[in-house]
C-alpha cells in the first residue's frame, strides 16, 4: 500500500512542468505543501501540528535557491525533511544518571503501549552497559501483569521486585529500599497502563513520582497512535513533567506521525524505539529515519540495518569465498534464499527502498517462488548441488517429482542460477556482491 | 520549540473539549469557508483520515448546495446523516451458534481483555462458553486470560508458554465438543500485520478449526485500538487478506480518541463492527450502534 502515493513522486509530478531552475516561487510551494500536508495527515501527524509545520516550512522555502544537484521537487522534500529532523531531534538517546543512586526510571503510558516489554528491554540494555538494574512491579491492576514482568525479568536476567499488596506507591518505595540494600544502581518502575484522563490513576502516578524522585520519567507511546497522541502527550507531561518518550512497535508498517505530535506538545526528547518482540529489540531514536518514514519515503537505513542484523556473517563469508573462486553452487544459492527469507517479507523490504516506488511493483514479486526454489534445491543430491552440470533431463524429472514441482520450474531455477552465477563472475573483478549491504559487519 | 509552544498554550483550541469545539462550529451563523475548515479539523482530529474526510465534506457541500442551506446549525444533522449512512453498512446481523470466534489483532490492542468481556456477554445470554488460550507467546498471557475466564465464569483451555497454539486450539475444540459448548473463543498472540510468518500461524489455526468443526459458524474478529491512527486500515487490510475477517471489535473508546478510522473502514471493507470496548470492567463491552457512534463524534 502507498507505494505509488509516495510523496516524492507526487512532488516531482507537480514540479515536472518546471524545467527552468532557479528560485522556488510561492505558488509552487503552496501547491507542494498541499501534498506535504496530506502526507503528514496520512502519517497521523496531528492536524494542528501539521498546519503549523507547513506555515513554518513555507516561510523557509519561498525564495530558496534550488541546489544544482536537485530538482525543485527534491529541493522541497529536502527542506521539509530537514525541518522534520530538526524538530524531532535534540537530546541523544541517553538515560540520565542520578548522583545519588539508585537512579530511578519511572515508566508510564496508556494501556497496551508496551511498557512491560520495554521495561525488560531497558533492563537488559542497562545490564549490557554494566549497570545493575532492578525491575519493580507496580502494575497492581492488570491481571497477570506482575507475572509478565517476572518472566520478562527472567529473560533479561534481572531481578524483579514485587509484593502482593494493593498499594503501588508503597511497592515503589520498598523496591527502591530493596535496591539500596542489594547495592543495585538503577531501578525501573513498571506501572499500570492508564488513560490520561483518569484522575485517580494519574494521581497515583503523581504520588509514585513524589515518593521515588525519579531521574527519568519515560512516557511509552505506541507508534501507531493517531491524532489523540497530542492529548496523551500533553496530559502526561503536564501532570508528571516527563523527561523523555519511548516509541514502541516501530517494526510495524505505521508511518509514525505520533512521534512528531508528541515531540511537538511535550518538547521532550524521544530516547528509544522498540523494534520487535525480543529482549534485544531496542534501538536509539534516529530523527532522520523517522522523518523519511513520516513522509512515506522509505527507510533505506533501516533496510540496511535489517540486512546486516539478519545476515549470518559466517555463511556470508563462506558464500563470498565461493564467489571469489567462481565456484558458486546450489548450496550457496540456497543460503542466499535463506538469508533473504530471514529479512522478512519481501514486499515490506521493497516498501523501504525509496527508489523502488513505481519501479518495482510489489505485487509482481511472488514469494511462493522462493519457497518452490528452495524445495527444488532440497530435492537435489549433494553431488548435484555442487556440480550443477550433472543435472540432465532425467535428473530434472526426478527432482521435479521429489519437490512436487514441474520440469518447467526446475528449468526456471536452473536459468536463474546461471544468471546469478554470471552476475557473480562479472562482479568478481570489482566490488563484493554483498557490498550493497555495507561491509561493516562482515 | 517556539512555534509549538505557542500552538499548545494559552487559549489554543486544543484546550477546548471536543463538544465545545463543535458548539463553536455549529453556532447557526452563516456557512463560510471557515466553517468547512473547522469541520475538516474536527473530522481529521477524530482520526477519520484525510481521504474519507474529503469525501464526507464534498458530499456535505453538495447537499448544502442542493438543499439551499445557509446556516451552520442546519448543516449539523446533514453531516451526521452522511456519516451514519457510511456506518450503517458496519452494523452486523445477529450471530449464529454454535460459534467459533477467533480473535486477532496487533500487540496491545486489548484482545485478552475483550475476550474476557465477550465470554461474559455470551454466558449472560445463556451460552455455554469455552475460551482457548492461544496466545502462547506473550509472557503470562494465559495467566491473564485465566483471571478473565474466572471473572466471566467460563471454562478455559490453556497450555504452557511457548507451546504450539495449534495444539491448544485442538485441545479446546475437543473440550468444546465433549462439553457440548455453544461458543468457543480463541485468543491469539498479538502480531504486527507485516510479519508474514506470524500471519501464517493464524492460517494454520483457521485450518484446524475448519477441519475439526466444519459445522460451526467460524468467525474471525479483529480487535482494533480506538487510539490507533490511519494504521488501523492497514491492520484490517492485512489481517483480512490472511484469514478473511468477519467482525471488528473496537477497544478503548473510553479515552479521548474517537476511533474515526471506522468510517474509512466501513467505506473500504464490508466487515461489520460487532462490539465496542468502553472501560476496564467486565460489562464495559457494548454492541456497536452507528447512531451513537456518530453522536460521540459530532
Amino acid at each position: 500500500m502507498g507505494l505509488l502515493s509516495n510523496l516524492g513522486e507526487k512532488l516531482n509530478h507537480i514540479f515536472s512542468k518546471l524545467t527552468k531552475k532557479g528560485k522556488l516561487t510561492e505558488l509552487e510551494i503552496k501547491e507542494a505543501m498541499r501534498e506535504v500536508r496530506v502526507a503528514l495527515l496520512e502519517a497521523d501527524v496531528n492536524f494542528l501540528v501539521a498546519k503549523d509545520f507547513i506555515v513554518k516550512v513555507t516561510e523557509k522555502a519561498v525564495g530558496e535557491e534550488i541546489l544544482k544537484s536537485l530538482t525543485p521537487g527534491q529541493q522541497v522534500i529536502k527542506i521539509v525533511r530537514d525541518e522534520l529532523v530538526e524538530l524531532m531531534g535534540g537530546g541523544a538517546s541517553k538515560l540520565e544518571v542520578s548522583s545519588n543512586p539508585p537512579t530511578v526510571i519511572l515508566m508510564c503510558g496508556l494501556q497496551g503501549a508496551g511498557k512491560t516489554t520495554m521495561c525488560g528491554k531497558l533492563a537488559s540494555l542497562l545490564k549490557s552497559q554494566g549497570k545493575k538494574p532492578l525491575l519493580v512491579a507496580c502494575d497492581i491492576y492488570r491481571p497477570a501483569a506482575i507475572d509478565q514482568l517476572k518472566i520478562v525479568g527472567k529473560t533479561a536476567n534481572v531481578e524483579v521486585y514485587s509484593e502482593s499488596i494493593k498499594n503501588a506507591v508503597k511497592i515503589a518505595e520498598n523496591g527502591i529500599a530493596h535496591a539500596k540494600k542489594l547495592g543495585l544502581d538503577t531501578v525501573i518502575i513498571d506501572t499500570a497502563g492508564r488513560l490520561h484522563i483518569d484522575e485517580t490513576l494519574m494521581g497515583e502516578l503523581i504520588e509514585i513520582k513524589k515518593a521515588t524522585h525519579p531521574t527519568e520519567i519515560l512516557l511509552t507511546i505506541d507508534a501507531m497512535l493517531g491524532q489523540d497522541a497530542v492529548n496523551v502527550g500533553k496530559e502526561f507531561n503536564e501532570k508528571l513533567d516527563i523527561t523523555g518518550v519511548i516509541l514502541t512497535k516501530l517494526d510495524g508498517d505505521t508511518r509514525g506521525g505520533a512521534a512528531l505530535s508528541v515531540k511537538a506538545v511535550t518538547g521532550k526528547p524521544i530516547k528509544f524505539c522498540g523494534i520487535g518482540e525480543k529482549i534485544g529489540d531496542i534501538e536509539p531514536f534516529y530523527p532522520d529515519r523517522m522523518a523519511s518514514r513520516i513522509l512515506g519515503m522509505g527507510d533505506v537505513l533501516t533496510l540496511i540495518e535489517k540486512a546486516q542484523a539478519n545476515f549470518d556473517a559466517e555463511q556470508v563469508k563462506k558464500m563470498e569465498e565461493s564467489f571469489r573462486k567462481n565456484a558458486f553452487t546450489f548450496d550457496d544459492f540456497l543460503i542466499q534464499f535463506e538469508q533473504i527469507n530471514k529479512m522478512g517479507n519481501i514486499k515490506d523490504l521493497i516498501a523501504m527502498i525509496p527508489g523502488a516506488a513505481g519501479k518495482i511493483n510489489a505485487n509482481d514479486i511472488d514469494e511462493s517462488r522462493l519457497v518452490k526454489f528452495k524445495a527444488i534445491i532440497q530435492s537435489m543430491t549433494p553431488r548435484e548441488r555442487a556440480n550443477p552440470d550433472l543435472i540432465k533431463a532425467s535428473q530434472k524429472k526426478r527432482i521435479a517429482a521429489g519437490s512436487g514441482t514441474t520440469i518447467q520450474d526446475v528449468n526456471q531455477l536452473m536459468k536463474q542460477f546461471e544468471q546469478t552465477k554470471t552476475m557473480m563472475k562479472n562482479m568478481n573483478s570489482g566490488k563484493s556482491p554483498m557490498s550493497l549491504f555495507g561491509k561493516r559487519k562482515f | 520549540m517556539g512555534f509549538f509552544a505557542r500552538l499548545f498554550s494559552g487559549n489554543s483550541k486544543t484546550k477546548m473539549s471536543f463538544a465545545e469545539k463543535l458548539k463553536y462550529i455549529f453556532t447557526g451563523s452563516e456557512i463560510t469557508e471557515d466553517f468547512y475548515d473547522e469541520l475538516e479539523f474536527a473530522l481529521i482530529s477524530s482520526d477519520i483520515g484525510s481521504k474519507t474526510t474529503t469525501l464526507i465534506l464534498d458530499e456535505l457541500r453538495d447537499q448544502i448546495k442542493d438543499k439551499k442551506i445557509k446556516q451552520t446549525d442546519k448543516a449539523k444533522e446533514l453531516l451526521k446523516d452522511i456519516m451514519k449512512d457510511i456506518l450503517k453498512k458496519a452494523e452486523g446481523d445477529d450471530l449464529d451458534f454454535p460459534l467459533v470466534l477467533m480473535v486477532v489483532g496487533v500487540n496491545g490492542v486489548g484482545k485478552t481483555t475483550a475476550i474476557g468481556k465477550l465470554a461474559n456477554y455470551f454466558r449472560t445470554k445463556g451460552k455455554n462458553v469455552i475460551i482457548a488460550a492461544g496466545d502462547t507467546f506473550r509472557a503470562a498471557a494465559s495467566d491473564q486470560l485465566e483471571v478473565w475466564a474466572e471473572r466471566a465464569k467460563v471454562r478455559i483451555v490453556k497450555s504452557s508458554e511457548g507451546s504450539d497454539p495449534g495444539a491448544v486450539v485442538f485441545d479446546a475444540i475437543s473440550s468444546a465438543k465433549a462439553k457440548n459448548a455453544d461458543c468457543l473463543i480463541i485468543d491469539t498472540a498479538g502480531r504486527l500485520h507485516n510479519k508474514t510468518n506470524l500471519m501464517e500461524e493464524l492460517k494454520k489455526i483457521s485450518r484446524i478449526v475448519e477441519r475439526e468443526m466444519p459445522n460451526a459458524e467460524f468467525h474471525k474478529a479483529i480487535v482494533v485500538d480506538a487510539t490507533t491512527g490511519q494504521n488501523a486500515i492497514s491492520q484490517v487490510e492485512q489481517f483480512n487478506e490472511a484469514v478473511g475477517l468477519t467482525d471488528l471489535v473496537i477497544t478503548k473508546l473510553d479515552g479521548t480518541a474517537k476511533g474515526g478510522f471506522l468510517l474509512s473502514l466501513a467505506n473500504e471493507f464490508n466487515i461489520p463492527v460487532r462490539f465496542v470496548g468502553v472501560g476496564e470492567t467486565i460489562d464495559d463491552l457494548l454492541p456497536f450502534n452507528a447512531d451513537e457512534f456518530v453522536d460521540s463524534i459530532i
